[in-house]
């Protein structure tokens, strides 16, 4: 029973940048914007957190310097994809690349440095001591704490608010959303904006809290679990939280059978070949339920076509 | 036509900046960065030989991207589709007919590597076709297993005992080494296949039934299913080729350069992902794509050269790649067909 327990209680902080980066994404596809570059951002939001909070002991002032600089980066896309009307895919490729780039040119001297100061564990006062899911659940630190309540406000503003009935309408149809009068320009970029920050709070979570470490390279293709974790979730926020918390376990699993001689390389192929069933499940679903991606996704929204 | 000034004003806009970032992380002057990336790159005999060395495999994995890119199909995964084509030329060189004379060997290990490559970019096909999987994530996904594949291959079952514990394969037998031209690393026959290749890709692309088709659907998915086009069969075939001609890269790389398996990275520096930027750079034209992997060749020569001289980290030129993709997009290269397709079904 405790051995359960110990693996979910690390579940949870193995799926949390996931799930992060996840309900950002699951927004920009909702406003028909593709963003391949989440790896970009996730690793740039990784280096800045841990930059800032070596310079000044401030974890959380990392962790918003990580948002910022997430944020920043999404708007290079949002700009190529909305304003310019580039190739989104090309966009999202570039971002990635220039995130991997800068950050291993920014991250070079921070390669083996210490952390001076990380986010402890803040068991919740009561809650705790639920049997069995408190100590998973309420037993975790701050920022995990942050991840539930954001999985909820984004469950609600999609789907409960005026502004998420706008979001989606401009991903399923610009046209429609248009001649409705909403801005569909704004509506997209604050959408890809938020995705920004999400994936960099994402990589802040790798950087300061997980590992906490900066090693190059670090996300190792989280960024790509993310856009699949958005197919999987059917982009519904609360559905993310089973996709991230999955790959949370299958990495939590690769530590534990690594004792038992398996060859490492053979386990750290594990999450892109779940990746790869995970897709498929979510394929027959969609099809099985007969619901799409945002129809719109990926499309450049021309608004001379309308005049 | 104002517009298209104002996207040359931006791209160079964003270069500059990028060299600015460059500048502000780790203050070395980008005129000094290229006059180091230039001379080492193009400055010299030994670093012409190295450029053309590097861009062999550029030059086959961005053919090979252009055939998929021309149809709107979205392959990623030339890195792990390269890897792949070496382990299948290492597994015939050192398991299979080690013994074979040359003439035989070589081939087969070119034949047998291509088709490694083109299985690998069947996977995101068949899940292309079947389940209408993304092609994108399913390709870069198998990128990561290659990887994790051609090491696992080197710290196990095809651990060398001769090299004193290094993750490499046993050397390969003499039969089994492409010739180089003189005392360089230009593997020549790699280097004629790639060219008759690119002749042969322009032919079928511009000349052929199926390079119409490609173009076709390309264009508009609607207007090929409108005209009874067998999408699948297309997509099936760019994959095929595409990882085909990754893998001849492969076994070039293991075959003519290193003589054995080593670790991933030891084998591939990222070439799939920066044959991308080739394949749009030199506008998906078989012939232009020959011309512009020369150049990226002189940019991964340069970007070792500037870590020992100017002490800067690998990664800078990943970020040099990413800015000139940017530049690429914002000049509007990709942008006049290849943007407006609709694609259906899931994402």
């Amino acid at each position: 029973m405790n051995f359960i327990i110990e693996i979910l209680k690390a579940t949870i902080p193995a799926g949390t940048p996931l799930l992060l980066g996840a309900l950002g994404e699951i927004y920009v596809e909702r406003s028909g914007i593709l963003n391949l570059g989440v790896e970009g951002m996730m690793i740039m939001g990784a280096i800045s957190a841990f930059g800032i909070t070596t310079m000044t002991s401030n974890v959380w002032l990392g962790i918003l310097t990580s948002a910022v600089v997430g944020g920043g980066m999404a708007l290079v896309h949002a700009f190529n994809s909305i304003t310019l009307k580039t190739n989104q895919t090309l966009s999202g490729l570039a971002l990635t690349m220039l995130g991997l780039g800068l950050s291993g040119l920014i991250g070079k001297k921070y390669v083996g440095v210490p952390l001076p100061n990380k986010l402890h564990n803040f068991p919740i006062y009561g809650l705790k001591n639920i049997p069995f899911i408190g100590p998973i659940l309420f037993d975790q630190d701050p920022l995990v704490y942050v991840s539930y309540a954001l999985t909820f406000i984004f469950w609600f503003f999609l789907f409960n608010t005026r502004f998420g009935i706008e979001l989606r309408s401009v991903g399923e149809s610009p046209e429609v959303a248009d001649s409705a009068g909403i801005d569909v320009s704004k509506i997209q970029y604050l959408a890809v904006f938020i995705g920004g920050v999400m994936a960099g709070l994402g990589g802040a979570y790798l950087s300061v809290v997980y590992a906490p470490a900066w090693i190059e390279g670090m996300t190792a293709g989280m960024g790509w679990i993310v856009l699949a974790i958005t197919i999987f979730s059917l982009w519904r926020p609360e559905r993310a939280i089973f996709g991230s918390y999955l790959f949370g376990g299958i990495r939590v699993l690769q530590y534990k059978l690594q004792p038992f001689g398996i060859s490492p390389n053979l386990l750290n192929m594990l999450p892109f070949i779940f990746t790869i069933l995970v897709l498929m499940l979510a394929a027959k679903e969609i099809s099985r339920k007969r619901i799409s991606a945002p129809s719109s996704l990926g499309i450049p929204y021309f608004r001379e076509k309308l005049l | 036509m104002l517009k298209r000034y104002k996207n040359i004003g931006l791209s160079f806009l964003v270069i500059f900046l990028g060299l600015f970032a460059i500048y502000l992380v780790s203050s070395v002057r980008p005129d000094i960065m290229f006059r180091s990336i230039a001379l080492s790159a193009f400055g010299s005999i030994y670093g012409l030989t190295e450029t053309l060395t590097k861009s062999i495999p550029l030059m086959l994995c961005g053919l090979g991207l252009s055939l998929s890119f021309r149809s709107s199909v979205w392959n990623i995964g030339a890195e792990g589709q390269l890897l792949m084509g070496a382990v299948g030329a290492t597994w015939i060189a050192l398991y299979i007919m080690p013994n074979a004379p040359k003439f035989l060997l070589i081939p087969a290990m070119f034949l047998v590597g291509a088709i490694c490559g083109g299985m690998w970019a069947l996977i995101p096909a068949v899940l292309k076709v079947k389940f209408n999987l993304n092609e994108i994530i399913v390709s870069l996904m198998l990128n990561y297993i290659a990887i994790e594949f051609v090491n696992y291959l080197v710290y196990g079952p095809w651990k060398s005992p001769y090299e004193w514990g290094f993750p490499y394969s046993t050397k390969f037998p003499e039969s089994a080494q492409l010739p180089r031209i003189l005392d360089t690393r230009v593997h020549y026959p790699t280097l004629i296949l790639a060219l008759i290749l690119a002749v042969i890709l322009y032919i079928i692309l511009y000349r052929s039934k199926l390079g119409y088709e490609i173009r076709v659907i390309g264009d508009s998915i609607d207007a090929a299913r409108y005209a009874g086009l067998d999408i699948h069969r297309v997509v099936f075939l760019v994959l095929l080729l595409g990882g085909g001609l990754a893998g001849l890269a492969g076994v070039g790389e293991v075959a003519g350069i290193h003589h054995r398996l080593r670790v991933a990275s030891g084998i591939s520096s990222g070439y799939g992902y920066t044959a991308v930027i080739v394949a749009w750079l030199g506008r998906l034209n078989p012939l232009l794509i020959v011309l512009v992997s020369f150049l990226f060749g002189g940019l991964l020569v340069g970007g070792d050269a500037i870590q020992v001289s100017l002490g800067l980290p690998g990664s800078t030129i990943n970020f040099i790649n990413g800015l000139i993709l940017i530049f690429v997009l914002v000049q509007g290269f990709s942008k006049t067909r290849f943007s407006t397709i609709k694609r259906r079904g899931g994402k």
